[in-house]
């Protein structure tokens, strides 16, 4: 489904303040596989997430989605593959507009937007019924301003505009980070939901090693800008966090691991 | 020498029209600033635009709503200048208004081949004028001939189009853009292109104002145009502050803009009668709008001053 072939990005180039983010990282995912990510600041996975959405193009190599060679494509146009779940819970709403509405973008993405009218009546009916799944009160809220939600609420919408119109790929780049442990729960309860209905190919990046663990099909570590653990089926199933950093240790040579990993 | 009310009163109707036909400018003003989150100071240079376009074609012969048509295109194209330094240039959309705004001088120059143009309504027909709504007062012309209803009935035309327009799919990625631009990307909008339309769209409506007011005066000048920004800004602003809690619908706040404009003239008209040096105009314009401007930055330290009194010395 995803087919990422040797790319690189360096930030910065030729300035002191050179960054190799990404240093000829391949991967390949499977339909319908769910793919952890982790690793350490700077490591490169918000680098990868964002190269595949084609926020940036990248230096080197080539990206494709289901077959199609998007690694030329704008940001826009690669859309029509994949839908996204920022950190931010600002970033994936628009504030100042209403949650139908927001949806109504959302069910439109990938396709020409002309000047029939922005919400057609049938759709206020699945708007509901899609909220009242999320089980947060909001599906009585149609009309409501989304700058009025809570952040729990905002990323658990943006998880819904995300697959309203299933997506050949969803990237969920730590969209759980910025909430209180109890919501974070709660929106990864729902992202789990929607992955299995939906069985969507995911990769989602997580500050949060137990999340990595229990969550997905497959787990892969970046680490200067490379993939330096690749585990899935009954390696990914024995997993437990301690293993996770002693082979983390050995790979990068140092006892860092500590800090640089359980900072979330 | 008292101030003389019935004076005042004798110069309100002015002040409504013109008010009515920066209100249509301010409109446009709205579309960039409200919608699209950007300061575009191309409307100082495409409203005369607007103007010269309209008054060149009348005095050549053609109709006058052929003549508004084309001003109205010619503001699309200095719309599309813009957007072309902005997204294309990758110049700050403040600069790349400022850039157009002063390449437009020497094209409104070029257009008009002088600096001043008058378009005398005794030899042509005018849609709207000064002369009209003096006649219309008098009783000799119908009322509804008079500037003040015809504008009206732009103005509402005008808002009932945004209004269905930006309820279109199209016009939704459009307000998607200026809400949230990341957002916008993510949904597959193509903010490049959503950003340009809406920078045409703006200054094709300032141009109008400007055909309106070419045709209002009796002549298109090159500096017509000169701090029309910030009568844009200060008609949308204090449309905000006096109707913005009771004017939550979108074709209302676009009225409350207009209105705003009407406002906006109608305390020149009574500032200036009670005698201020004409001159300092544009500065008291220029201290009430960043005065306006500065609104929420106030509203908003205040809050954060009042919650730290309340609650900080408990939490700590």
């Amino acid at each position: 489904m995803l087919e990422i072939r040797c790319i690189s990005k360096t930030f910065n180039k030729n300035t002191v303040n050179e960054k190799t983010a990404l240093d000829k990282l391949s991967l390949t995912l499977k339909d319908g596989e769910f793919v952890t990510v982790i690793g350490g600041n700077g490591a490169g996975k918000s680098t990868m997430l964002n190269a595949v959405a084609g926020v940036y193009p990248v230096d080197e190599g080539r990206i494709a989605i289901d077959g199609n060679d998007v690694t030329r494509l704008p940001e826009h146009k690669r859309a029509r593959f994949i839908g996204r779940v920022f950190q931010d819970p600002m970033m994936g709403t628009a504030a100042s507009m209403e949650i139908e509405e927001n949806l109504a973008l959302a069910l439109r993405r990938g396709q020409f937007r002309g000047l029939g009218w922005g919400i057609k009546k049938a759709e206020r009916k699945h708007y509901a019924d899609l909220l009242g799944e999320l089980e947060l009160g909001l599906e009585q809220r149609l009309t409501t301003r989304v700058g009025l939600l809570s952040g729990g609420q905002r990323q658990a919408l943006t998880l819904l505009m995300a697959t309203l119109k299933k997506p050949k790929l969803l990237l969920l780049d730590e969209h759980t980070a910025a909430l209180d442990p109890k919501t974070a729960v709660k929106v990864l309860e729902i992202t789990e939901r929607f992955i299995r209905r939906d069985n969507l190919t995911t990769l989602m990046i997580t500050h949060n090693m137990k999340d990595a663990i229990t969550h997905g099909n497959r787990l892969i570590m970046l680490y200067e800008g490379r993939i330096v653990i690749d585990l899935e089926g009954e390696q990914k199933k024995n997993l437990t966090v301690e293993k996770l950093l002693e082979m983390f240790c050995s790979i990068s040579g140092s006892d860092e691991a500590d800090d640089k990993l359980l900072l979330s | 020498m008292p101030l003389n009310p019935v004076e005042l009163l004798g110069q309100l109707p002015g002040a409504l029209s013109q008010g009515l036909i920066w209100g249509i400018m301010a409109i446009g003003v709205y579309i960039t600033f409200k919608i699209l989150n950007i300061a575009d100071l191309t409307v100082d240079g495409s409203l005369a635009t607007g103007g010269a376009v309209c008054a060149m074609m009348i005095l050549g012969g053609h109709n006058v709503g052929f003549s508004m048509l084309c001003a109205f295109l010619a503001g699309l194209v200095t719309g599309f200048a813009t957007g072309v330094f902005h997204i294309h240039f990758g110049i700050s959309a403040i600069l790349s208004g400022i850039l157009t705004q002063l390449g437009l001088w020497s094209v409104n120059l070029a257009i008009m081949g002088r600096a001043n143009i008058s378009i005398n309504v005794n030899n042509y027909r005018l849609l709207v004028s000064l002369r009209y709504l003096q006649e219309a007062l008098k009783g000799n012309r119908p009322f509804y001939w008079s500037p003040i209803v015809v504008v009206s009935v732009f103005a509402v035309a005008i808002i009932a189009l945004l209004y269905w327009f930006f309820g279109t799919e199209l016009g939704s990625s459009v307000r998607a853009t200026g809400a949230n631009i990341d957002m916008a990307r993510a949904q597959g909008i193509n903010t490049d292109w959503k950003k340009m339309l809406g920078l045409m769209l703006s200054n094709g409506l300032v141009a109008l104002s400007g055909a309106l007011l070419a045709q209002y005066q009796g002549f298109s000048d090159i500096s017509m145009g000169r701090g029309a920004i910030v009568i844009g800004l200060a008609a949308v602003i204090i449309g905000e502050v006096i109707f913005g809690k009771i004017f939550k619908n979108f074709a209302l706040r676009l009225l409350g803009v207009v209105f705003g404009a009407i406002i906006y003239f109608a305390v020149i008209q009574t500032v200036l009668w009670m005698r201020l040096e004409p001159n300092y105009l544009k500065l008291l314009s220029a201290v009430v709008v960043g005065v306006f401007l500065a609104f929420p930055y106030w509203k908003g330290k205040l809050a954060s001053f009042a919650s730290v009194r309340k609650g900080g010395a408990r939490r700590a």
